[in-house]
């Protein structure tokens, strides 16, 4: 269990991120953190790691304040995939890139192999196994990044913007991959833009702006809500455009998911004959 | 549906035109791009998607020329911009003709502020003081960064370096803009306003645009010519509208708008809509708003 509570936070700068946010996410939630550019979502999640501690608040990753453990130790338990993968890569080649950190967090060689494998499996980078991180595409290199993560399987994981970058079926692969690491109670955040992604997923939708929390609920009910999306600087998902459109016609204001438009549909067109 | 030819493609000028074009970069194994025939006419909104390593980037790069000259390898077959042979022409010649915005920006800038970074280029071009001045503001005011103008590019976010990028470009009103998903890292209202800023160039100034993106929801709406590419080839070719409703597109795994997916749903259901396929939510709501007052 994550716990915020009423944590502020100033860079170095002066820049004040976060100013007064608080939030709890229970273990084997699915949580989507929305907003614009610059609201604070990646600064708020810097903090699930400890990666950032509170000017003025705290976080307790599993009851335990992050100010009282190492990154180190909470790393083990709070996975980070960040948004630029160039920032997280270093190795010589993808395979040596994943077992790295499972080298420092002191698994036995024969665990070390089966993990790299399996990540890479997963993520569908074996044709790259001996390949320099730096010579994929940018979308390859952030599955690279999510692999390497994976690999030690951390209880929370953390994806800040996962589906950058990615085509159509990768991001097909990440949402199947999500739903199935949640359904084996994982707590999974996600710092992403990408309504489309998230309409699709249908998880809790945490919205921020300007440091601070501005909607917390379901996806259908937070993103069909256009005054709440266009503060955050987003867009409404395309499906939800549509029926937003035409609810003078007396359409449902929440529908996000394509299936269940198309069952709405059906019926109020079969009806009209 | 394979490279069909656009319609009145004989009457209009290619800006860009490719013929087999092949490409292996140093050192690789297989070629990048394989055997590439494409025509972007004068004052088109060009759509290149496909799958992630598909090679939308590597051709892009020959675009303006940083295939064959700044990545070496080997290109074969033939590849004219703006009427200039990219083989025969230095970067710096063809960069006056075609701008690129590259899906990372931080490798695109250096300068220590950010008027200074959209000021770079028109300098190297040798413009009057005054014009570099214009063209800067206007540049900057149309991307919404006119207030960031004296900060650092290190110091500002993804979305933000990604504005500072398509502003160096604009500000050197290039005949073609190349942007390879150049807004991934801005939040979609962001995005959009981008897209905008996009197509009013396109549109008012005539730029040929071509534009790399996986998020077709957000885009298609805007081209009227789309390149899909799997695997290093140009795979479909044509107008948006029959090339996003055909089940070539569906099987390549692209990411079809919601509004065309819903739309051919429906009509798998036997519900109707008639005439052309959507593109956008815009263009979904219109129809079933049509066929439910044909009903009244």
């Amino acid at each position: 269990m994550i716990e915020v509570e009423d944590v502020y936070f100033t860079y170095p700068s002066g820049v004040e991120a976060l100013k007064g946010v608080s939030l709890t996410i229970r273990d084997g939630e699915f949580v989507a953190i929305m907003g614009e550019n610059g609201a604070g979502k990646t600064t708020l999640v810097k903090h699930f790691n400890g990666l950032l501690k509170p000017t003025r608040g705290r976080v307790l990753v599993d009851g335990v304040e992050t100010t009282k453990v190492s990154v180190a130790t909470l790393a083990r338990k709070v996975g980070f995939v960040f948004q630029n993968p160039d920032h997280q890569l270093f190795c010589e080649t993808v395979e040596e890139e994943i077992a790295f950190a499972l080298k420092n967090f002191g698994f036995s060689p024969d665990v070390i192999e089966k993990r790299v494998e399996w990540a890479l499996n997963l993520l569908g980078l074996s044709q790259y196994r001996k390949t320099s991180p730096f010579m994929l595409s940018g979308g390859e290199r952030k599955r690279v990044a999510l692999a390497s993560v994976l690999a030690w399987d951390p209880k929370i994981l953390i994806l800040d913007e996962p589906t950058i970058g990615q085509d159509y079926q990768q991001k097909e692969k990440l949402r199947q991959f999500i739903l199935q690491m949640n359904a084996q109670e994982k707590t999974v955040v996600v710092v992403t833009h990408d309504v489309e992604f998230v309409a699709e997923c249908n998880p809790r939708v945490v919205l921020m702006r300007g440091g601070k929390i501005v909607a917390d609920g379901e996806a259908r009910k937070v993103l069909t809500n256009p005054e709440i999306v266009e503060q955050a600087s987003l867009v409404p998902p395309q499906i939800a455009q549509i029926f937003l459109n035409l609810s003078d016609l007396g359409f449902p204001r929440d529908v996000i998911d394509i299936y269940e438009a198309k069952e709405f549909l059906t019926k109020a067109f079969k009806g009209l004959r | 549906m394979r490279r069909k030819p656009l319609s009145a493609v004989e009457t209009r000028m290619a800006i860009i035109e490719t013929k087999n074009l092949t490409y292996t970069y140093p050192g690789a194994a297989w070629p990048a791009i394989k055997d590439v025939s494409i025509k972007i006419e004068k004052g088109e909104f060009a759509l290149i998607t496909g799958p992630s390593g598909c090679g939308k980037t590597t051709l892009c790069r020959c675009f303006n020329g940083l295939i064959p000259h700044f990545y070496q390898g080997e290109l074969k077959g033939e590849i004219t911009v703006a009427g200039l042979r990219v083989q025969e022409h230095p970067v710096y010649e063809l960069a006056t003709h075609v701008g690129m915005v590259f899906q990372n920006p931080e490798n695109q800038l250096f300068a220590l502020s950010v008027e200074k970074d959209v000021a770079f280029g028109l300098e190297n071009l040798g413009l009057p003081r005054e014009e570099i001045r214009k063209r800067v503001d206007w540049a900057l005011q149309l991307t919404g960064i006119y207030e960031l103008r004296e900060r650092a590019p290190t110091e500002l976010s993804g979305g933000q370096q990604q504005r500072v990028a398509i502003a160096s470009v604009l500000a050197m009103q290039p005949e073609v803009i190349v942007l390879d998903e150049p807004t991934s890292f801005l939040d979609p209202l962001g995005a959009k306003k981008i897209f905008e800023v996009i197509y009013e160039l396109n549109k008012k100034l005539g730029i040929t645009i071509v534009l790399v993106e996986h998020r077709l929801d957000l885009t298609a709406k805007y081209a009227d010519h789309i390149i899909i590419m799997d695997g290093g080839r140009v795979v479909l070719d044509g107008e948006p509208h029959a090339i996003l409703s055909s089940e070539e597109a569906r099987l390549i795994g692209v990411g079809i708008p919601k509004a065309t997916r819903l739309y051919q749903m429906l009509k798998a259901e036997g519900v109707k809509l008639g005439g052309k396929v959507p593109l956008s939510s815009e263009e979904m709501a219109e129809k079933i708003r049509e066929a439910f007052k044909r009903h009244d």
